[in-house]
């Protein structure tokens, strides 16, 4: 039995972890590397690193992060942002990533996905989908640019095409939960894990511990992904782990 | 010295840096007197194995692996690695594996998510395994379609469970293999990596223990 997942994901902008991170002990509490070995040792299953860098400098030196972070750390990452060509990826995979997140340039270009997954394989291609309510439809609408654009995709048909494409797994964020805390989009999610085959890492919305429950129990999430509530130590990896372990879920 | 066979194939960098946190000079090397002359091997690797034979044949690190092997020198086998000692596999055609080990490579197959990507339980199936040297199971991280069925249940280690038993850990004599990625799984994995290296300490024994 595969054990469920818990993914801290930290945002990074220029080299530096932007969101804000409430960590003590930290020599240098905006070092995205030190963050990543202190989840580490805490006990994450894996981590997400979101690079919001604007300009051709500050991927430049996501890349060092990304190599740093790899002589660091002894659990897999994924980095994300801003990826538009396969290039990027061989650039990232090389440098250390275990995986690379695409979004808005996967809409735009769906072969980047299949050149992506064809030349590194599909365990290393995540689609990231945002995803939100869309009344008129009564399901699902895929944004992009993060969250800012509409698209007129559904994501359910958007996750079963990613799949087909070859992504070796979804990152699904729900904008409607995302920043509530009242728990993670248990319908989104369930719709959309009961409709692929590859896993599904549902995010937004996590508040309390037992929401990592609720999103695995109830909606077939293969992992559960936050950050500000890791962050801000609202609660710690492990906290979200023993309640897991008290319930009967599989965790590491 | 610990060589890390470089065949064009996969992240070696994380492998590379794993074993130099453990304490140990890593080398991640395509030239044969350095591979020949080092402590210990790795023979990573992520990608297809017919591919991997091809670029390994090509540059003739298929017969210094060999040799290595057969002169009692720990070698490990990771991932794509682990499944490239045995004999064949099916990935994609039919193809020759390294053949230090008797056994198939085969895809998974049945109704459950493909690859078997995550973290999962180790059972340790031979716990004086000098791998297993102060160490509990636990869980570790596992990315792969393919999985070998061993033909002898002595070189089998340790298994996970993904839909029935599947190959987690092999080893013969000098010879080991495991299938999950040992540089990213936590403490386990470093664990693991590290009692593998300590062979490379101990070769004179290990290799009188095994002849």
């Amino acid at each position: 039995m595969l054990a469920k997942r818990i993914i801290p994901c930290l945002d990074v902008k220029d080299g530096r972890v932007v969101k804000g991170v409430n960590f003590v002990n930290l020599r240098d509490a905006g070092d995205p590397v030190e963050l990543a070995a202190t989840y580490d040792r805490e006990g994450a299953d894996e981590l997400v690193f979101l690079d919001i860098s604007a300009s051709v400098e500050g991927r430049a030196t996501m890349i060092e992060v990304v190599k740093r972070t790899a002589g660091e750390i002894t659990i897999p990452f994924t980095v994300g942002g801003g990826i538009s060509h396969v290039d990027d990826m061989k650039r990232l995979l090389r440098a250390g990533a275990d995986k690379i997140g695409i979004n808005t340039a996967a809409i735009r270009n769906k072969s980047l996905v299949s050149d992506g997954a064809r030349r590194f394989g599909s365990q290393c291609i995540v689609v990231a989908i945002d995803a939100k309510f869309n009344p008129e439809w009564g399901e699902w609408e895929v944004y992009t640019h993060g969250g800012r654009q509409s698209t007129g995709i559904r994501a359910l048909e958007w996750a079963k095409e990613a799949e087909k494409l070859g992504a070796g797994e979804l990152l699904l964020t729900s904008m409607d939960a995302d920043g509530t805390k009242d728990g993670f989009d248990i319908k989104l999610t369930a719709a959309v894990s009961n409709s692929v085959g590859i896993p599904v890492i549902a995010s937004g919305g996590a508040g309390r511990v037992e929401h990592f429950h609720e999103v695995f129990q109830q909606a077939n999430a293969d992992a559960g992904l936050a950050a500000t509530i890791f962050h801000y130590k609202e609660m710690t990896i492990q906290e979200v782990k023993d309640d897991l372990r008290r319930k009967g879920v599989e965790v590491r | 010295m610990i060589a890390i066979i470089d065949y064009g194939m996969g992240n070696l960098h994380s492998v590379s840096k794993a074993v130099e946190r453990l304490g140990y000079e890593a080398v991640v090397t395509a030239d044969p007197q350095t591979i020949l002359e080092a402590d210990g091997a790795i023979l990573p690797g992520v990608g297809a194995f017919g591919d991997a034979m091809q670029n390994l044949s090509n540059t003739g690190l298929d017969e210094v692996a060999k040799f290595f092997a057969a002169s009692g020198k720990p070698i490990l086998g990771i991932c794509l690695g682990m499944q490239l000692l045995f004999s064949e596999s099916t990935e994609y055609g039919q193809h020759e594996g390294l053949n230090l080990l008797p056994g198939k490579v085969i895809r998974f197959s049945g109704d459950f998510k493909i690859p078997h990507m995550g973290w999962n339980k180790l059972s340790f199936l031979q716990a004086d395994s000098p791998l297993f040297a102060g160490l509990d199971e636990g869980h570790v991280y596992f990315v792969h379609s393919f999985h070998a069925k061993v033909e002898l249940e002595s070189d089998l280690l340790a298994v996970t469970d993904y839909h029935g038993p599947v190959t987690a850990i092999v080893g013969r004599g000098n010879v080991f293999g495991m299938q999950f990625h040992p540089e990213k799984s936590g403490e386990l994995g470093m664990a693991l990596l590290g009692n593998f290296l300590a062979l490379t300490r101990s070769e004179k024994t290990q290799g009188a223990a095994t002849a």
